[in-house]
Formats: structure tokens, C-alpha cells, sequence
């Protein structure tokens, strides 16, 4: 009985070291799936978890890429309780998006309309937010989660070809908006017009 | 490959993704055309200004706190019982030179304490395990209503106990519905509230862990649980909501079903 429970005390210890490092990680991808700060926490906590309960049969990937898979699902299942139609990956809607838009919105730009307008932390935040699901999620595990594209393809579930397409995708409508976004006014002597120069 | 394709490339080429063989085949086109150059330029200006921008979250501290809770065993136990071990220890054997027959007695002391002790847990840890099974998907609720009227008797003929069911709305915990559960391979009766996105489950039986006096009120991996005897029935509840909405959540419960309060 002892033993037992020096055992459950030794498998929380080695699920901590190996889990709680990641924990701004998988808060960042919670907080850019469920978008509110709330529904990011309660989201964290039901990860860890249910990755507590799964670390004994927890054989890999890299601990950060599975944490931030059973995250992804705590959110899916969130969404497919408050709507069946919310749910984040919809394979049959993700390839008629893509077929039905055009990769490069924007009319042919002239070059210095090419060139990318400074934005602010709080901007770009906010327009990678605005971002329709798959493509959200791919920029986010890619850009704030800094993993590479066979990782975010595990924790996508969808092959490295697909994670490319959605990229690129993501990227185009990232940038289309931030272009368009009127740059946040500056004020003079503040921390936020401190942009970024390019 | 036209430039559509090339553009997806140009990506795994930022990213670093592409092989040698690739990135060269992408750099050949890139030089041979303004557009795919300018977009390349323009995504790059893109994700440098990107990773230069404060994107990261950094998890509150209150959140840390709660998810280091809910990774540390259940020592709340532990701790008592060491707590109430070592004293009564050193006052019976302090100064003493212990005899076998003593601590033959005291050793058999010990196991029946352990005993009860982990019968009690089992149940307790029954009612948290129970709780973490609800809120996956689908498991929540066999009737979801919250209307109170609908739920009680749902519940006749499946088990051996008529719960109560009581409408707090208006304290602002919701009603969800009820379920039948099992625990100990007893059949128990769940009845499911909710204030804001916190679950409470209310487990009720006839016998469920032993009988209080008062309500017994503890955190098993990080949820916290009341339990409680009254009128022949053990109620057992748990959630994720802060102990002190959880403890007046409690008193709600037991408020309304003592007779004198009855509305």
C-alpha cells in the first residue's frame, strides 16, 4: 500500500519535470485556440490532466509536441460541445477553402506595396487571432510554438503536405490583413511606438 | 511546377524545411521571377517581424499554482496520518523500552487504521476518478434537463435511492441533469451542476465511505470534494470550482434538504 503510493508520488514527480516546463507553450496555443483568457486556463488544466492520466502509455513524440496535441483535443472537444459545426478541423471544408480561394488574394501589388507595414505586438496578435481555423492553428504551433512541420503534423493528425498548404494559406491571409490594418498610431514617447522596423 | 506551387515551397523555404536539393530548385525560380522574389522578401519581412514581436504567453501564476495542484499526489492524507503517527508515537514510546507484545498491539492498531483509512480513499478516490470520467465527451449527463422535475424521477428503478434533486438556479449554480454512476461497482446517483465552466457532480447513495458528523472537506488531484452524511444518505461532491464556492454550494445542498427549511 505504501509502495503504491510512493509510486504514484515517483510517476507525478516524472510527469512534472517532464510536463511543467511546457506550460507557457501550451498556454500560448491555448489561449490563440479558445481566444479568451478563461477558456485558455480551464483548457490548460484538463491538458495536464488528461496527460497525467496517458503518461504511462506515453511513448513519444518530443513531450512538448504531445502536450500540445492533447491540448488541441481538450480545445476540439470544447468546441464540438458548443457546436458541431465549430469543430477546428474539418477536412472536406479545409480542401474547398483552399480550392475555392485564390492562394494570393491581393490585385498584383505594386513593390513598395509589397513591403510589410510595422505593426505592434497587440496588432499582429490580434490579426493572428482573427485567423480562420486550420490556418490559426498551423501559424500558431509554427510561429509560437516554434515546431517544426513534422511536428505540427502529428499534432495536427494531417500529413507534412497538407501543414505546407495550410501555411501558406495562413501566412497569405496574415498578411493580406496586416497590410490592410491601418498601423497602430504611434504615440510619441509610449512603449507601443516602439514598432517593428523592417 | 507554376508559381502557386512555388509559393507553398517558399514557405518550407523560410522555415527552413526545404532539402538542399529543393531549396536550390525554389532559388533558381525565386531569381528568375519578380513576383515569387517579392513575395519570398515579404514573407520573410513577415515572420522576422513576427518572432522579433512579443507573440509568446506566458501562463499567470494563478494558473501555474493550480496546474502544479493538480500534479501533486494526494499527500493531503498522507500528511495527516504521518501527522497523527508520530506524535502518538513518541508520547506512547517516548522514554520507554518498547516490549513485543506493545508493539505487537500497536502494529495491529495500525493495520485496522490503515484499513479503514484506504477503504474510505478507495471510495473517495472512486468519486474523483468518477468525476474526471464525466467530463470527458458524452459521459456528462443520461438526462440532461434542468428542470428538477424531470431528473428525480429518472432516476426510479435505477437505483435503490430517490436523490434529491434541487433547482439552485437562482443561487446561480445550473442545473445540467443527472446520471447514474458507479462506484465501487455500486450504482450511484450523479446529479450535475455547473457555475460558470466549472462541472459539479453530486454523488449520492445510500452507503458511500463511512458516516460524518460534519462535512468532511478535502483536494484530491487538485479537485476539491465535500462529503457528508444526512438522513441515511451519503452525499459526496466534487468539482474544480474554488473551495469556498464549492463549500457554499454545499451549504445550498444541505440547507434545502433539511426538513425544517423545506420551502
Amino acid at each position: 500500500m505504501a509502495n503504491d503510493a510512493v509510486a504514484e508520488q515517483e510517476r507525478m514527480r516524472r510527469f512534472r519535470d517532464a510536463a511543467l516546463p511546457h506550460l507557457d507553450e501550451v498556454y500560448t496555443l491555448a489561449r490563440y485556440l479558445m481566444r479568451n483568457t478563461n477558456d485558455a486556463e480551464d483548457a490548460v488544466q484538463e491538458c495536464y490532466l488528461r496527460a497525467l492520466r496517458h503518461f504511462d502509455s506515453y511513448r513519444g513524440p518530443a513531450m512538448k509536441p504531445w502536450l500540445l496535441a492533447i491540448l488541441r483535443n481538450v480545445c476540439n472537444t470544447e468546441f464540438a460541445r458548443r457546436s458541431r459545426r465549430e469543430v477546428l478541423t474539418d477536412y472536406a471544408q479545409d480542401e474547398l477553402v483552399t480550392e475555392e480561394m485564390p492562394m494570393w488574394q491581393e490585385p498584383q501589388a505594386s513593390p513598395e506595396k509589397m513591403m510589410l507595414q510595422q505593426q505592434d505586438s497587440a496588432t499582429i496578435r490580434r490579426l493572428v487571432e482573427e485567423l480562420p481555423e486550420p490556418f490559426r492553428e498551423a501559424i500558431v504551433l509554427r510561429e509560437m510554438n516554434d515546431l517544426s512541420y513534422k511536428e505540427i503534423a502529428e499534432v495536427a493528425g494531417v500529413p507534412v503536405g497538407t501543414v505546407m498548404s495550410r501555411l501558406a494559406r495562413a501566412r497569405a491571409m496574415l498578411r493580406s490583413a496586416w497590410n490592410t490594418t491601418e498601423t497602430a498610431t504611434a504615440r510619441p514617447g509610449s512603449a507601443a511606438a516602439s514598432g517593428i522596423a523592417l | 511546377m507554376n508559381c502557386a506551387e512555388f509559393e507553398v515551397l517558399l514557405h518550407a523555404l523560410i522555415d527552413g524545411e526545404l532539402d538542399a536539393g529543393h531549396a536550390r530548385e525554389v532559388e533558381a525560380h525565386v531569381a528568375s521571377c519578380s513576383a515569387c522574389a517579392e513575395k519570398l522578401t515579404s514573407f520573410r519581412a513577415m515572420r522576422e517581424a513576427m518572432s522579433g514581436a512579443a507573440l509568446k504567453e506566458v501562463a499567470p501564476a494563478h494558473l501555474r499554482n493550480q496546474v502544479e495542484a493538480l500534479l501533486t499526489p494526494p499527500t493531503a492524507r498522507v500528511v495527516s496520518m504521518r501527522s497523527f503517527f508520530k506524535p502518538t508515537r513518541r508520547s506512547f514510546f517516548g522514554g520507554f523500552a518498547v516490549g513485543s507484545a506493545l508493539s505487537a498491539a500497536v502494529a495491529a492498531s495500525l493495520v485496522l487504521t490503515v484499513i479503514r483509512g484506504d477503504q474510505e480513499q478507495a471510495v473517495a478516490d472512486g468519486i474523483v476518478s468518477a468525476h474526471i470520467r464525466s467530463l470527458q465527451a458524452g459521459h456528462l449527463m443520461d438526462v440532461a434537463t434542468s428542470d428538477q422535475h424531470t431528473v428525480k424521477p429518472w432516476f426510479n428503478g435505477r437505483v435503490d435511492v430517490a436523490p434529491p434533486v434541487i433547482d439552485l438556479t437562482a443561487e446561480s449554480f445550473t442545473l445540467l441533469g443527472g446520471r447514474l454512476d458507479y462506484i465501487d461497482n455500486e450504482p450511484v446517483a450523479a446529479i450535475v451542476y455547473q457555475r460558470r465552466k466549472h462541472v459539479i457532480n453530486l454523488f449520492v447513495a445510500q452507503r458511500l465511505g463511512g458516516k460524518h458528523a460534519g462535512t468532511v472537506a478535502e483536494s484530491i488531484q487538485g479537485y476539491n470534494v465535500r462529503h457528508w452524511s444526512l438522513g441515511g444518505l451519503d452525499f459526496w461532491v466534487v468539482s474544480d470550482l474554488v473551495g469556498d464556492e464549492l463549500d457554499e454550494f454545499v451549504q445550498k445542498i444541505a440547507g434545502a434538504l433539511r426538513p425544517s427549511s423545506t420551502s
